[in-house]
Formats: structure tokens, sequence, C-alpha cells
């Protein structure tokens, strides 16, 4: 298991948390929640070792979309890029409905 | 050919296998009454499983709510599956043994409260292995506990289906609700095969494991209580009817005679077929008789 966590700028407050996935093969879990400060941090547990570059290009693609004050956790068993993507997708999309 | 009716049917029906442990909990209760506790959020994970490399998930793969069903008080405890085969752990273990155990509580201050239990489970989390095994005898004990009360109902929809220790607390429950996709079993095919070797047991036939492990197979042997199809409305159904029925006059696991002399009528010299599984249950009724 690996653990690494990147932080980004944001630009407004997020209101509410939310919770998506699951640990499962090939699958993650993400909890997002508003953060105590006016940035974004991710904080990420992976199974499968050595692609800190692929994770710190995947949430560089989604944090250049997303603005947020979100302090995000994800716990992951060996998704996919594409996988990741749509769970933080589907994460933002649970905390603004 | 398909009666395009049928068909139609069948699509138009809410899959309960492919909803979320979350989400198969939550659609049990009575609309906007189901609430969750000791969620993600409460971060009460597994403290062993990073040690050994394992990714750890935010609520252990145990999601526990309350609510009412039926009108009545009742807390589901679902598994979820994915996540390390729905194996119990010691976090994952003392959520359900404290929910059944609040739920006792609860009842014997006169608030009669069910409990049900969505099975998805292999047993005892290996990486666990003695606090698994101890999660399962609290389990048990509580769900003994708390079956005087209230019914406790286990469900297994599929499709890890209910194995090893779990079984055990299936087992105990006042009623057992599967479908034809779910399986039952202690032992599990692959355990089976590697213990006593492929001739007695091949784990890669799917059709002869749930001949033998499947809803279907456990109905007619009786020990099930209600065959459902995969449909989120008639599994809700079927639970608000089972808690609305109350404590049965007696369990299943109470009936040690009757299980005692089917297991000594069953000739075990010999390799029984699934057909014979089938008809056991009224092959022993007519020995009786």
């Amino acid at each position: 298991m690996e653990q690494f966590e990147f932080n980004y700028p944001a630009k407004r407050k997020v209101l509410k948390k939310s919770h998506i996935g699951v640990v499962g093969s090939g699958d993650l879990e993400v909890l997002l929640e508003p953060a105590n400060d006016a940035a974004a941090s991710v904080r990420i547990r992976t199974s499968a070792e050595g692609f800190k570059s692929t994770w710190k290009a995947v949430m560089d693609r989604f944090f250049g979309q997303y603005d947020g004050a979100a302090s995000i956790e994800i716990n992951d068993a060996g998704a996919t890029p594409g996988v990741v993507l749509l769970r933080l997708q589907q994460a933002v999309e649970a905390s603004e409905r | 050919m398909k009666d395009p009716i049928l068909t139609r049917e069948y699509l138009k029906r809410r899959s309960f296998i492919e909803l979320s442990a979350r989400d198969r909990a939550k659609c049990l209760f009575d609309s906007g009454t189901g609430r969750e506790l000791a969620g993600p959020f409460d971060r009460i994970e597994s403290p062993w499983l990073a040690m050994q490399d394992v990714t750890p998930e935010a609520d252990d793969g145990c999601i526990v709510m309350r609510g009412t069903i039926g009108g009545q008080q009742a807390v589901v405890i679902a598994f979820a599956g994915a996540f390390q085969g729905g194996a119990i752990g010691e976090v994952s273990g003392a959520k359900l043994t404290a929910a059944l155990d609040l739920a006792c509580a609860d009842n014997e201050k006169g608030i009669r409260t069910s409990a049900v239990l969505l099975l998805e489970t292999g047993g005892v989390r290996l990486q666990e292995a003695n606090l698994g095994l101890a999660a399962v005898a609290e389990i048990i004990s509580s769900i003994i506990a708390l079956r005087r009360h209230a019914p406790v109902i286990s469900l297994t929809a599929g499709t890890v289906g209910c194995f090893g220790g779990m079984s055990l607390a299936a087992g105990v429950s006042s009623y057992v609700v599967m479908t034809r996709q779910g399986r039952l079993g202690l032992n599990g095919p692959e355990v089976i095969e590697e213990e006593s070797g492929v001739e007695e047991f091949d784990a890669s036939d799917r059709s002869l494991i749930w001949s033998i492990f499947g809803g279907q197979q456990r109905y007619d042997q009786g020990l099930v209580d209600a065959l459902v199809d995969d449909d989120a409305d008639q599994i809700v159904k079927t639970v608000r009817d089972l808690i609305a029925q109350g404590v049965p006059p007696v369990h299943r696991s109470e009936q040690v005679d009757l299980y005692r002399s089917r297991i000594t009528a069953l000739d075990n010299s010999r390799q029984w077929n699934p057909e014979e599984l089938h008809s056991w249950k009224n092959q022993n009724k007519k020995e009786n008789q």
C-alpha cells in the first residue's frame, strides 16, 4: 500500500460532504468534505504501488476543472485513471446536489 | 421463446443485487426514515489492514442503518461484498454486534426493534483471523439474545453469498431469505476442493456450486423461509411481512432433534447428487411418519 497527499488552490467553499464508491477490486472510495482553509487537499491510499506520477496527473486534471475547497480522501483498490476521475466527479455531483 | 410481456416485466423491475450495500440497506426502510450510524465519516476503520498493506475502507465494509420498516423500529446491517469479500473483521464485527445489542436493549425497554442482516460475506477476514472468529461468536450470541424479543432476518441476495462463520449467523436467525442467485454454506466450494480434492467438489463448476449452495436448493431443503426474485420491491415486501409476522414459535436452530435425525438418515458412504438433496427433506419426513 502507498500513501501520498496533493494540495491545490481553491476559489469557493464546499457546503456538503459526500461519500461515493467502495474499496473493491478495480474500484475506490471517495470521501469529500468541506476543507477548513481556502485550499483543496487530497489524501490517497492505494494498494497498487508505483503509480504516484499517474495519480499526480489524474489529480492535476481533476483540480484543473474543480475549484472547491474540499478535503478529499481516496481509498483505492487498483482503479484505473478513468474510474478515479468518474468517482471524483460523482463525489462532486453528490456534494452539490 | 420467451414471452415478450414477461421480458418487459423483467426489465421494469428494480434489481436488488445491482444496488450497493448502502443502497440495499436504505431501500428496506419506510421512505426517508433510514439513517446511517457509525458511517464512513466517523472513520471507524480496521487498524489491522494498513499494517498488512491492504487499503482499509472508512466504514470497514459494514453499513448500519436505523429507521422504521412497516412502521416498526428496525436496524439493518449490510456487508459490502465488494470490500474484502464482505469478510468480518474486528471493526465490522463490533459494529454488527453493537447494533444487535442496542436493538436488544431497546426491546427490553419496550421498544420493539427488529434486525435485518444483509449477508454478502465469505466469513472471517483472514487478515484479522482471531479477532474475526471472536466477532462471529459475539454476533451469534447477540442474535440469540435479540431473537427472543423481535425477529432477526438474514437476507443473502448474492452474488457473493454467505459462507464460513457468518453462515452460522444466518443459521441462528429467525428467518432466512434468499434469491436464486444467492449462495449459503459453511465451507465454500474452493475450501471443499482444497481440503477433499476435485473428485469431491469441483469448485470451477458453477452449475454444481449453485445446485448445492444456491437459494433454490436451500429453499427446497427447508433451510430458507422465503425465496425471492432479484426484485427490490418484492424483497422490501418480504422483509416487511416477516417483521410483521414477529418471532417464530420455534427457531430453526432450536430443532436439534429434527436436524440431527436428518443428518443420521444421510448415507454418506456414497456421493449424493443435487436432485437427491432436493428431496432430502421430504424423504426424511416420510421416514418419520
